[in-house]
């Protein structure tokens, strides 16, 4: 699927039929030859710079086949983009026309010419599915504060991991994300169902028991989310409704707990946890069932190249973004060409493991803490379902670590009281970490904010 | 509890859980000479701001920095009124 476009890749000869799932319909692929969702205005997008904006991600994944290769760019955003960045994202993309929904951003007044509405069911009609161009793909990466950054990615980039990839038996594979599909991890998802296979796709105000019960009736065998993701299902009592083949983590550091869990939860199922950014690209899968990834994957040569800089891991392959559109932008890569993920490795005993982001550093005395270091040590105590390490100012050391901590499901009233938890789990940090890591305060807390993006929320530092 | 007391059982519990010994705490006691470094001091500072509501380091007006015990818990004393 290197070459052409998405609708080429799904009319291609031998491709078996497929359907993409959405919360009330299902659309099955091999309509889109003679109908469309984009009410017989597809001609109109030609050539231009489509703001793509629908709430719905069914609406949105039809728009996207529709759009590549016909659309001269295609600027995906998830519905939780706050309005007041749509206009710097117009401006930076040089988007002039829109799709969108009933339930999509209002646009009236931000310079589009031209705006479509799109439907979640098809429209029949004769459509000219003729490919003009490469089209260009633009994703946004929430910043920790301000606009998002506008990534320009390529059809052939965004599939780059499917180059040379078996396609499986017919009706084989069913995918599934907890991710929207206008997230990078979420399209690199997409992207695998088109290739090979149906889909169901998420929405953001859709309960996690409502989600899986409808993955599980469509009968999901691939689906992927963020360690924080999977927590949440796990604690939502119905993990155990679906039952996939593989499993796979990706978008923040899978720790050892909840791979463990994973694997009790789903122990016929392939857990596998992914290294992927929205600029470096998806970069490798560890199968092993062990947090963090053998040395030997890092190989400086062929089609993906991976080393450690001044702590950091760096990535070159053929599936990294191009560039940041708009005005005053840095570059993706640096003068050779990797990316520098800012990304924190260690390496223990021949096998790197991930420490945290190099901005999310907290400095306590003049020692470095990493907080996922601290969460990870604690989500090991068999009581702890997820945890947030964050700094609290202190006037002796500058700062001290605190942790905020959710407990598992009760099982029959055995937990202990909060008390007696919160010092067995003060202790065990001091038996494995250095006295300043260990979290001065410990409390147990109902719940832990996401972000739209499934990542565990966290205090810019 | 009183916030000399609150004091005195942080104090006590920090050096236990920072496996220090603590010098028997008098109010004429050095700081300095307690057996207990500045992790442990921000820890404190820490958790009496939790269980007290107050941070007198962190105050708008510059503070001397206390040099016995007894001028520690007399700042907490005074920030509490």
């Amino acid at each position: 699927m290197t070459a052409g476009s998405l609708w080429e890749s799904i009319s291609a000869a031998g491709r078996p039929s497929a359907r993409l799932h959405g919360t009330r319909t299902a659309v099955d692929l091999a309509d889109l030859a003679h109908a469309s969702s984009l009410g017989g205005r597809l001609e109109e997008l030609r050539d231009r710079n489509v703001l793509l904006a629908t709430k719905s991600q069914l609406a949105a994944a039809l728009a996207l086949i529709e759009l590549d290769g016909v659309a001269r760019r295609i600027v995906l955003c998830a519905p939780d983009l706050p309005a007041q960045h749509l206009p710097a994202v117009i401006r930076g993309a040089a988007a002039d026309a829109c799709v969108r929904d009933e339930a999509g951003p209002a646009v009236a007044g931000l310079g589009l010419a031209t705006c479509v509405t799109a439907e979640p069911q098809l429209l029949r009609g004769e459509v000219p599915r003729r490919r003009s161009r490469a089209t260009e793909w633009v994703l946004l990466t929430s910043g920790t504060t301000g606009a998002p950054k506008l990534v320009l990615h390529s059809l052939a980039s965004l599939t780059s991991a499917l180059a040379g990839a078996q396609r499986p038996a017919p009706g084989s594979v069913l995918w599934s994300t907890f991710y929207d599909i206008r997230r990078y991890g979420g399209l690199a998802i997409f992207m695998r169902a088109v290739h090979s296979g149906s889909m169901v796709l998420s929405d953001a105000s859709e309960p996690v028991i409502d989600f899986l019960s409808r993955a599980a009736a469509a009968g999901v065998t691939h689906i992927s989310g963020t360690p924080s993701h999977w927590r949440r299902a796990i604690m939502s009592g119905a993990a155990r409704t679906i039952a996939p083949q593989y499993v796979r983590l990706s978008g923040e550091i899978a720790d050892q707990a909840v791979l463990d869990a994973l694997r009790s939860t789903y122990p016929a199922a392939t857990v596998a946890h992914a290294f992927a950014s929205t600029e470096a690209g998806v970069a490798f899968e560890v199968r092993d069932g062990l947090a963090g990834f053998p040395a030997a994957l890092l190989v400086a040569s062929g089609p993906l190249e991976l080393k450690v800089a001044e702590d950091t891991l760096r990535i070159r392959s053929a599936g990294t973004a191009e560039r940041y559109l708009g005005e005053n932008v840095e570059p993706i890569r640096g003068p050779d060409g990797f990316v520098d993920t800012g990304d924190l490795l260690e390496e223990r005993a021949g096998r790197y493991h991930f420490m945290g982001r190099r901005g999310g550093v907290i400095n306590v005395g003049g020692l470095k803490v990493y907080p996922e270091e601290i969460e990870a040590v604690i989500n090991t105590h068999p009581w702890v379902r997820m945890s947030l390490v964050k700094a609290r100012r202190n006037a002796i050391t500058g700062s001290v670590v605190t942790a905020e901590v959710v407990l598992t499901e009760d099982r029959q009233g055995a937990r202990p009281a909060a008390e007696a938890l919160t010092r067995e789990l003060a202790e065990s940090c001091r038996r494995s970490l250095a006295p300043h890591k260990v979290p001065a305060m410990i409390r147990i807390v109902p719940s832990l904010e996401l972000s739209p993006s499934g990542k565990l929320v966290r205090p810019i530092a | 509890m009183s916030v000399r007391s609150t004091i005195t059982s942080q104090f006590q519990q920090v050096a236990k859980e920072q496996d220090r010994t603590l010098a028997p705490l008098s109010d004429e006691m050095k700081l300095v000479q307690s057996g207990l470094d500045s992790l442990s001091f921000a820890i404190i500072v820490a958790r009496l701001e939790e269980t007290l509501g107050i941070d007198p380091f962190n105050a708008a007006a510059a503070v001397e920095f206390p040099v016995t015990f007894g001028d520690f818990v007399r700042l907490y004393e005074d920030s509490a009124k």
